[in-house]
């Protein structure tokens, strides 16, 4: 038995799970959009049309969610194995090339990505993708690239010394202990993504930022807050889904320090 | 022959930092590596499994030639142990003894028993200890774990590199104790650097003291302490006082005698070394002490006089 678990580490209820409130909270204004008629009439008398019913806001949260994935799993994955790749033989030379490429990537804005994209291949689901995935590529690649600096020199040293090979040492030693670093970065990444998502609206692609370009540009504040809370209720859906796959990946961690203090 | 340098030359940045160093390790031996910083003696340790190349000569490990071995191969037959432990901080304190033997692809039963086996032999109950993670150990107790680690295998030889340097006092004592048992119970070759004579002459059953890159003079510790072979090894050593380490590697025992008339008033344990024998005295002002055996039976006596003229 792992003494860890006998220690009073409170799982908490369903109830008291931010997660689970922030989820349900997401479904019922997606799907149950119609309903809140009356309250946005309220809320917005001026307004002929306070509800925005041009698509089923259902439907953008899916193509969003959709356009964010394919973007965040192409990042990822990319950024992981070009980090990965620096420990190689090989790969040690372009370290400090990816490391000044991170570095600046925070300071690139995405819209300008976008910008530049749309010339090149047109408007649509397209520009917007290669976008997010450029932008979503650095904060992966720095995390990794931290992750990896993290592992203390002694640790792999005696990882050799015991005669693992290098690929073990990276898979069972180096990997292990840089996942909390990568999956911070991960997080970020995937959360920014969401939010650069709805700019992507404004090159054609379609997703929670259609509400609100056409509120803005309409003058409809109602669009706008309806665009505008499910973008932000899955932002903190999705950032809260981190925190629960932290505690599944490397719990134990978390958890023993947590007895130490 | 368990290792044998033969001629062996390193260059650090173009400077020699091993010259033509020829050592021979014997079986059951447990030789220290003594010097300064900078001596070399880490070097030594590591170039034997192929941490760090030689550039001249050679290394034999049980006669062959150590270029010839496969390098983890080679490495997985010799347990390393570290000042800074290097444990995984991911993994619990089974899996990090179980190291070497899942690479030589041992079964979950035999591994289990290995590693409960080498967590008593260091005194560290397996049912307590075996799930914990480093971090919830004490440094004392993440070397007891490094070394079971290094030990976990079976290996030929043992290469500790100052593997208690950062430990406090009492903990070292501890460990240098249970390592001394190890030895004596296993028959293992160790191999032990550090630049604490006190370690050295407590350890070793030989030390080679290093200086500059090459061997200034080994041989046992008494050997040492009472012909250095020149001034280096004498101011190393402790010119000061040579005679109270010789003291500390002699027992009383061979010096206790009957009691006549009265009983002394202080007593010490008959397993004492001869200085602090005469440390009791020195503090307690007095000039016999009671010798005991461990349940505090009263052996016989020691005299100042006898212990200071051995």
């Amino acid at each position: 038995m792992r003494e860890l678990h006998t220690l009073p580490l409170q799982k908490p209820s369903y109830w008291a799970n931010p997660l689970v409130w922030s989820v349900a909270a997401l479904l019922l204004l997606a799907y149950g959009l119609p309903y809140f008629q009356p309250l946005f009439a309220a809320l917005f008398p001026a307004l002929p049309r306070p509800l925005y019913l041009q698509e089923p806001m259902a439907e953008l949260m899916w193509q969003h969610i959709g356009l964010v994935w394919v973007s965040s799993s192409i990042a990822v994955m990319l950024a992981t194995l070009a980090g990965l790749a620096t420990t190689s033989e090989m790969g040690r030379a372009l370290k400090p090339m990816m490391e000044t490429l991170a570095g600046m990537g925070q300071t690139f804005p995405p819209v300008a990505i976008l910008a530049v994209a749309v010339p090149v291949v047109g408007f649509g689901e397209l520009p917007a993708l290669i976008a997010l995935s450029i932008f979503g590529l650095l904060p992966v690649l720095q995390a990794t690239l931290a992750g990896l600096a993290s592992v203390p020199l002694p640790v792999i040293d005696s990882a050799r010394a015991m005669g693992m090979s290098p690929r073990h040492i990276l898979t069972e030693v180096q990997m292990p202990l840089a996942l909390p670093f990568w999956l911070a970065g991960v997080r970020t990444s995937v959360v920014v993504n969401i939010g650069t998502a709805a700019i992507a609206s404004t090159v054609g692609a379609k997703t929670l930022g259609l509400p609100i370009i056409v509120g803005l540009s309409g003058f409809n504040t109602a669009y706008v807050l309806q665009g505008a809370l499910v973008l932000g209720l899955l932002a903190i859906a999705v950032d809260l889904a981190f925190d629960w796959l932290a505690l599944i990946l490397y719990g134990h961690a978390i958890s023993a320090v947590d007895n130490q203090t | 022959m368990m290792i044998r340098f033969e001629h062996i030359r390193k260059l650090y940045e173009g400077a020699a930092a091993i010259t033509d160093l020829n050592l021979d390790i014997q079986q059951g031996e447990l030789v220290v590596l003594l010097g300064p910083s900078g001596s070399g003696k880490s070097t030594v340790l590591k170039m034997v499994n192929r941490m760090v190349s030689h550039e001249g000569g050679q290394i034999l490990f049980k006669g062959k030639d150590i270029n010839s071995f496969n390098v983890q191969d080679l490495r997985r037959r010799m347990g390393y142990a570290i000042q800074s432990v290097g444990l995984f901080p991911h993994r619990t304190v089974a899996h990090n003894i179980a190291t070497v033997p899942k690479l030589l692809g041992w079964d979950a039963q035999r591994v289990q028993a290995r590693t409960h086996e080498l967590l008593k032999l260091l005194a560290m109950d397996p049912e307590q200890y075996a799930s914990r993670y480093p971090h919830q150990l004490s440094g004392g107790q993440q070397q007891r774990v490094g070394v079971a680690r290094a030990l976990a295998a079976d290996p030929d030889v043992l290469l500790m590199d100052e593997p208690f340097g950062a430990l406090d006092p009492v903990t070292r004592a501890a460990l240098q104790v249970a390592l001394k048992k190890i030895h004596r119970s296993t028959g293992k070759t160790i191999l032990f650097v550090t630049h604490d004579i006190d370690e050295a002459l407590l350890l070793a059953t030989r030390i080679v003291l290093l200086n500059q890159g090459h061997i200034s003079q080994a041989g046992t510790p008494l050997e040492l302490l009472q012909q250095p072979a020149n001034d280096f090894v004498a101011d190393f050593l402790g010119r000061a006082d040579l005679g109270l380490k010789q003291l500390s590697l002699r027992s009383i025992a061979p010096y206790t005698q009957a009691i006549e008339g009265t009983e002394p008033s202080h007593t010490i344990t008959h397993t004492a070394t001869l200085r602090e024998a005469i440390s009791h005295m020195a503090t307690l002002h007095v000039s016999t002490l009671g010798v005991t055996d461990e349940s505090g039976t009263v052996l016989g006596q020691v005299l100042a006089a006898d212990l200071l003229e051995n």
